[in-house]
């Protein structure tokens, strides 16, 4: 019963971790922008 | 060069032949290659058989997977010098601007590899033979083949492998991280082929067959498409 | 197209509750191996997903080589409309066909691989080509670590091990190597012509993948292994939980290829004004 949590928990903190680092890198992204808008 | 310029360029089997002799040559005076793979392939056989050191019977088992695993290591470090000659003295962009066909470049380095390889697997096996006391319970003949196969099999998606980690950091890791998935259906083939040869239990033909499918296949896969990795500045 | 993103997102989240609902309280607990079966509703909607982006990949990888070449371009383009057409045949002709497949399913999967391979010649330019085969090999590496997670998570209650070497877990384990070393590639590559370098890898993995299967079918009739997961047929309302989970994921991995997609053709657009920036500098070097 227990694998049968972990597999979905596991499914689940793997998609979370990718969406977290697609956010970090726009969040990295917009920095560089409004920095090149300063120009 | 000068050999190229004597042999009309549009000749591919000219060019081919000539470039592998000037590599063979090259390496012949100075030996840099070979000298560090044979002892490299040395160390390995010995770090091998401090690891394991087992009877004659289970040797047989595992031989085959040690064996291959040891060329495997040892061509990696032959692959990685293939074009760090050639980068040292610019004459990569030379071969670019040749009307030579890329192709035939990349046959006489794969040639070149091949042979480097092979005289290697030749000087280790009568070491990895006496280590582990090897003897073979199923057609000896047939390890040819596949050595021969298996070998290629390595050396082309190599060549080809190394020519794409020129253009990158960390150039010498790349290339086994690049080759590695892609060998693993030859090396199982290898592997498995040469374990059936050793106990004598299996036959090896299904697997002499897959490596065969596998050079034929990724060989034509490596002359379409090297041209484009030739000309990736 | 911004204010479609969030409305998605809300009908993917709430596909995504059903279908987990289903799998975990309404589909029908299986006899022999109990509530863990239900793995399986995560487990294999997250391979075909997997797979549907490699190959998507592939595509991508395939016409960004082809392109610029019309000669190669036009053989191309027969070629795939020569496999949609023999499947099609195939379908109808070959008796009896593999266990699993039925006619109707082998005709459209040729039809969809040529409408996939013209769908995305006509939307996409060569960048943009590029641009959709990083995104997919990426999220497809995701999906992938799923299954590669899931599966053993599977096999180890059920059937005693962690892991064995059948032909469907060791092809997805190859699979997820190769990709990784094409994620590898692109970030360690230097030079100007990466979508090239990559390009060529992808296709080199899918000429590996049936050779892979192959030699793995060739291992295991030589040393039979533990079988995880057998054929057989399934359960219509299992098939049902199965049907909407892939579809709630099919969704999810939609919008996730879509962000990616964005921040791509962004990240792209910032370097290359970067770029114009750093040669533009007056003091800069020409």
């Amino acid at each position: 019963m227990n694998f049968l949590y972990a597999a979905y928990a596991a499914t689940w903190i793997i998609h979370i971790v990718y969406l977290g680092t697609l956010v970090r890198r726009y969040q990295r992204l917009s920095r560089e922008i409004d920095e090149l808008k300063k120009k | 060069m000068s050999e190229s310029a004597r042999v009309p360029s549009s000749v591919p089997s000219g060019v081919t032949g000539a470039t592998l002799a000037k590599d063979l040559r090259l390496e012949w005076r100075s030996k840099d290659a070979l000298n560090s793979m044979l002892f490299f392939s040395l160390l390995v056989v010995v770090v091998f058989s401090f690891s394991f050191d087992p009877n004659a019977e289970e040797s047989r088992q595992i031989a085959g997977g040690l064996v291959w695993v040891a060329f495997l290591f040892a061509a990696v470090v032959a692959l990685n010098q293939t074009w760090a000659r050639e980068l040292r003295n610019h004459v990569l962009d030379a071969y670019r601007v040749s009307p030579a066909p890329a192709n035939s470049l990349f046959m006489a380095k794969a040639l070149g590899n091949f042979v480097f390889v092979v005289v290697l697997e030749v000087l280790m096996t009568p070491l990895f033979i006496m280590f582990y006391k090897l003897r073979a319970l199923g057609p000896a003949w047939q390890l040819i083949p596949v050595a021969a196969l298996g070998t290629w099999a390595l050396v082309v998606n190599g060549t080809f492998f190394a020519a794409i980690s020129l253009r990158t950091r960390s150039r010498e890791i790349m290339l086994p991280l690049l080759l590695f998935p892609l060998s693993i259906p030859a090396l199982l083939a290898m592997v498995n082929a040469t374990t059936a040869i050793l106990t004598g239990e299996l036959s090896a033909k299904f697997w002499i067959v897959l490596l065969t499918t596998y050079d034929v296949v990724f060989t034509i896969a490596c002359l379409l498409l090297f041209e484009l990795v030739l000309n990736a500045e | 197209m911004k204010r479609v993103f969030p409305i998605l997102g809300l009908l993917t989240a709430v596909l995504l509750s059903y279908a987990l609902y289903e799998a975990l309280v309404a589909a029908p607990t299986e006899q022999t191996m109990g509530n863990v079966q239900r793995i399986f509703y995560y487990h294999v909607p997250s391979a075909w997903t997997a797979f549907l982006l490699f190959f998507i990949n592939f595509v991508c990888s395939i016409q960004y080589l082809v392109r610029p070449n019309p000669v190669a371009d036009k053989l191309t383009n027969w070629t795939v409309i020569a496999i949609a057409i023999a499947a099609c045949i195939a379908a109808f002709v070959i008796r009896p066909l593999p266990e699993g497949m039925e006619p109707s399913s082998v005709a459209t999967t040729g039809l969809a691989i040529a409408g996939l391979y013209f769908l995305i010649k006509k939307c996409f330019s060569q960048t943009r080509t590029d641009a959709l085969a990083v995104v997919t090999a990426e999220v497809g590496v995701v999906f992938c670590t799923v299954v590669l997670v899931t599966g053993p998570l599977w096999a180890r209650p059920v059937w005693g091990i962690w892991w064995t070497w059948d032909v469907r877990l060791t092809s997805t384990l190859v699979l997820w190597l190769i990709y990784i070393s094409y994620l590898m590639l692109r970030r360690f590559s230097t030079s100007g012509q990466t979508p090239v370098l990559a390009a060529a890898l992808a296709v080199f993995g899918a000429l590996d993948v049936p050779l892979v299967y192959f030699s793995i079918w060739i291992f295991r009739t030589q040393h039979p292994q533990p079988v995880i997961g057998g054929g057989g047929s399934i359960d219509p309302r299992m098939l049902h939980v199965l049907l909407i989970n892939w579809l709630a994921f099919l969704f999810f991995a939609g919008l996730v290829c879509w962000s990616r997609y964005r921040l791509e053709i962004l990240q792209r657009e910032v370097e290359e004004t970067q770029a114009l920036e750093a040669m533009l500098e007056p003091g800069s070097r020409r």
